[in-house]
């Protein structure tokens, strides 16, 4: 009997130990760091992580209540990231953020239905802008249809405001990831004139010489990008050797951070990407990274990401977790707040420039607020290009605004097709 | 000449030089199949941990830095030097030829005489160990190769063919340099395996594992060497896929490139391996080029293996392999 009591002990023990520690913010972070697509994993998994770590560390966690970061390795497999939301959507978990297309479009009628968070940061399934209808599913501060229409908006103003008899050519991953924009540009190129043409790339894009063949017998005016992972690093070299003018060359901000225009070396000055934040270590906040979590050994990974594009993006990720957090524990009076609750705080979250200068980071981003029929943010963006002889990304441009016009209708479509099939009814509240 | 047909041609020469790129791979395959009978499946994984021991050695990098600060609390990562690049090469040599030995020593001779099947399992394993240690030894971070290898459009072939068409075909720098590589290890492949003395050897083993041990050929010993000698094709094919595209851990994919060519050219012959690339080249970027702007593109990946396949329904061993033979 004795025995028996003993071991049961050890068991509830284990158990105990393994789930989460009571009043903790789970917050989950679907991570690649190996495989084919880790060299951008890794960056974005240790900014997420860093920055949790530092409000632990500092601020005892938000609101004084810790964070338990869960990260669950996917290996960009849609597969595995199912089974890591499975295995953690039980945990409490309070944001899902799965950090890829193919992952979120799986785990989307999932957390319909199991009343779980996702936010895809400038990825996923666009039209979950619609909060009416995507109840769970938030993707601010905006999306690849706002980056189609940015890069758009750009190169109009590189041309003086007429677009007509150009011809943009868009190089993308064959995926739903890189698939997301075509219809967007089709409709763009409708309004403007332009003449739209798509090249893809099969995964994982090692191999391009048949698609920069076609461009350079076609001569676009512009070449838009949708890549990721090896994609950008060869499509940045191969555009250099069929001497495309790379300022005329421009990548969605998945396909502009510095693992993709280093290994081209000089090749890639010039080349544009699309940006929805800084990025670099010029804000106070790193100060306080340094101390509390690298000098700390505390960091995620070897802390030599600090700064980099990726590791900046995982970072904003982070922050607006722990702000759509904080904004759930003031609406509900409680610091231990639920997934129901940090839905209602994600759904009213706003951004001020206030609250990032609060935050360490003043001018990171633009501010912004979410609202039940619009969980997808502004849709601002800048441009940026690449110095490779500094050999940094610098802001070549203010914000700018995405054509809602062209877009909402889109918006509206995709989503009433989506609550359709899926037999909800569209409403706030 | 119409502008089609010099994009064909243009696309045509360019699919040759990737076919050769395929080769280079393919080759590894080859070598180890011939001499052991095993489907080596980490041939991909060694190309990619043969390009980031290169550019570990040559940027001194400390190897298992991270495992190291972990375990001692210490932040080293580079010793501070820079390896010039033909000694960076030889070192990276001598660590295949120790992986070498160790596969053999740890692996391989424990599974003497078992199935096929459960050596290619062995060499599934060995992939995935070996990534992990890759991963561990050099880190997951993206890493540039300059090991001076040219790279961009050549000048001349663009200046002769815009003089002789009135357009200038594109071929890259690194391609051609691919090319030459290729001959030359072809050649040294070819004089090694018919004029050398462990040449003949390995050829002896190829052709019957028990009559070669019964004249004295130590079974060990060419396992050893043959594995060095995919080691060393590995690192001359991770090194120029490399220089590509940055050494990173999507390099070890590039093991699906060659599998067409293996299935076309037939697993145990090295010319084989040489014109099944450069069909297989041609043959997808032909077929991208003429057929894929209407069906959506991206076919290259799915065409390649169609192509192999049409062979292997005609010729099951490959072009230029053996034809199996089983006398009851």
């Amino acid at each position: 009997m004795k025995l028996k009591l003993k071991l049961t002990s050890i068991v509830l023990g284990a158990v105990m130990a393994t789930g989460p520690a009571l009043a903790d913010l789970v917050l989950p972070m679907l991570s690649y760091r190996t495989g084919a697509y880790a060299v951008n994993g890794i960056p974005f998994a240790d900014g997420y992580n860093d920055y949790l770590t530092l409000m632990n560390e500092r601020d005892g966690g938000v609101g004084g209540v810790k964070i338990d970061i869960r990260e669950c390795e996917t290996g960009y497999n849609t597969e595995k990231g199912v089974e890591c939301y499975e295995s953690l959507k039980g945990t409490g978990a309070l944001i899902f953020a799965p950090l890829s297309t193919g992952i979120t479009y799986q785990l989307i009628p999932k957390a319909t239905v199991d009343g779980t968070n996702i936010h895809s940061m400038g990825y996923g399934r666009t039209s979950a802008k619609n909060g009416k209808v995507f109840r769970n599913v938030f993707n601010y501060p905006a999306n690849y249809w706002d980056g189609a229409s940015i890069a758009v908006k750009h190169i109009m103003d590189q041309e003086g405001g007429d677009l007509k008899g150009k011809k943009i050519t868009l190089l993308y991953h064959n995926s739903g990831y890189g698939k997301e924009p075509i219809r967007t540009l089709q409709e763009l190129a409708k309004k403007h004139g332009f003449e739209y043409k798509g090249i893809a790339v099969d995964h994982p894009g090692q191999e391009q010489k048949s698609q920069w063949l076609q461009i350079r017998q076609q001569r676009p005016d512009y070449v838009l990008m949708w890549g990721w992972g090896v994609m950008n690093q060869v499509a940045i070299q191969e555009a250099a050797n069929v001497r495309f003018p790379m300022d005329k060359f421009i990548g969605i901000w998945w396909s502009a951070s510095e693992n993709d225009t280093v290994p081209a070396g000089a090749g890639a000055h010039g080349y544009k990407g699309l940006a929805l934040h800084g990025s670099g270590t010029d804000y106070p906040l790193y100060a306080d990274m340094q101390k509390y979590v690298v000098d700390a050994g505390l960091a995620a990974g070897a802390g030599d990401q600090v700064g980099t594009v990726l590791y900046s993006r995982g970072m904003y990720n982070a922050f607006l977790s722990v702000e759509a957090i904080k904004t759930a524990q003031k609406l509900a009076g409680v610091g231990d707040v639920n997934a129901a609750q940090v839905r209602d705080g994600m759904e009213a979250l706003n951004i001020t420039e206030e609250t990032m200068a609060a935050a360490g980071l003043p001018g990171f981003a633009p501010p912004f607020s979410v609202s039940c029929e619009n969980h997808g943010g502004p849709g601002l963006g800048m441009v940026s290009q690449w110095d490779a002889e500094a050999q940094k990304w610098s802001l070549i441009t203010g914000l700018i605004a995405s054509d809602m016009d062209v877009i909402q209708p889109l918006i509206d479509a995709d989503s009433a097709a989506f609550a359709a099939e899926a037999g909800i009814t569209p409403g706030c509240g | 000449m119409p502008d089609q047909v010099l994009f064909a041609a243009e696309v045509m020469l360019n699919g040759l030089m990737a076919g050769v790129l395929y080769s280079l791979v393919a080759l590894g395959f080859v070598l180890i199949f011939k001499a052991s009978g095993i489907f080596n499946y980490a041939q991909g994984v060694m190309a990619l941990f043969a390009a980031l021991t290169l550019v570990g050695i040559m940027d001194g990098q400390v190897p298992f830095s991270h495992l190291i600060n972990a375990i001692f609390g210490t932040n080293i990562h580079h010793f501070g030097w820079h390896t010039p690049a033909l000694l960076a090469i030889i070192l990276t040599i001598m660590v295949m030829v120790l992986f070498a030995w160790l596969v053999q020593r740890f692996i391989f001779r424990h599974l003497v005489n078992q199935e096929p099947i459960i050596l290619f399992m062995a060499t599934i394993g060995l992939a995935y160990f070996l990534e992990g240690v890759g991963d561990l030894m050099w880190g997951s971070d993206i890493k540039k190769l300059d090991v001076g290898i040219p790279k961009g459009m050549n000048e001349t072939i663009e200046s002769i063919t815009h003089g002789a068409f009135g357009y200038g075909f594109f071929i890259d720098n690194l391609d051609i340099f691919a090319t030459f590589v290729a001959v030359i290890l072809v050649a040294i492949l070819v004089c090694f395996s018919q004029y050398t003395k462990q040449g003949r050897a390995l050829r002896a083993v190829a052709d019957d594992h028990q009559a070669a041990l019964s004249v004295g050929i130590s079974l060990s010993y060419i396992w050893i060497l043959v594995w060095s000698i995919a080691g060393f094709v590995a690192l001359v094919a991770g090194t120029i896929w490399g220089a590509k595209s940055g050494v990173q851990f999507s390099l070890s994919l590039i093991a699906l490139k060659a599998l067409p060519v293996l299935m076309l050219g037939g697993f145990t012959s090295i010319p084989g391996a040489i014109i099944g690339g450069l069909i297989i080249g041609v043959g997808e970027k032909l077929f991208e080029f003429l057929v894929g702007p209407w069906i959506g593109g991206a076919t290259e990946n799915w065409f390649a293996y169609v192509l192999a396949l049409l062979f292997l329904v005609f010729r099951p061993q490959g072009l230029f392999g053996e034809k199996i033979i089983e006398r009851v």
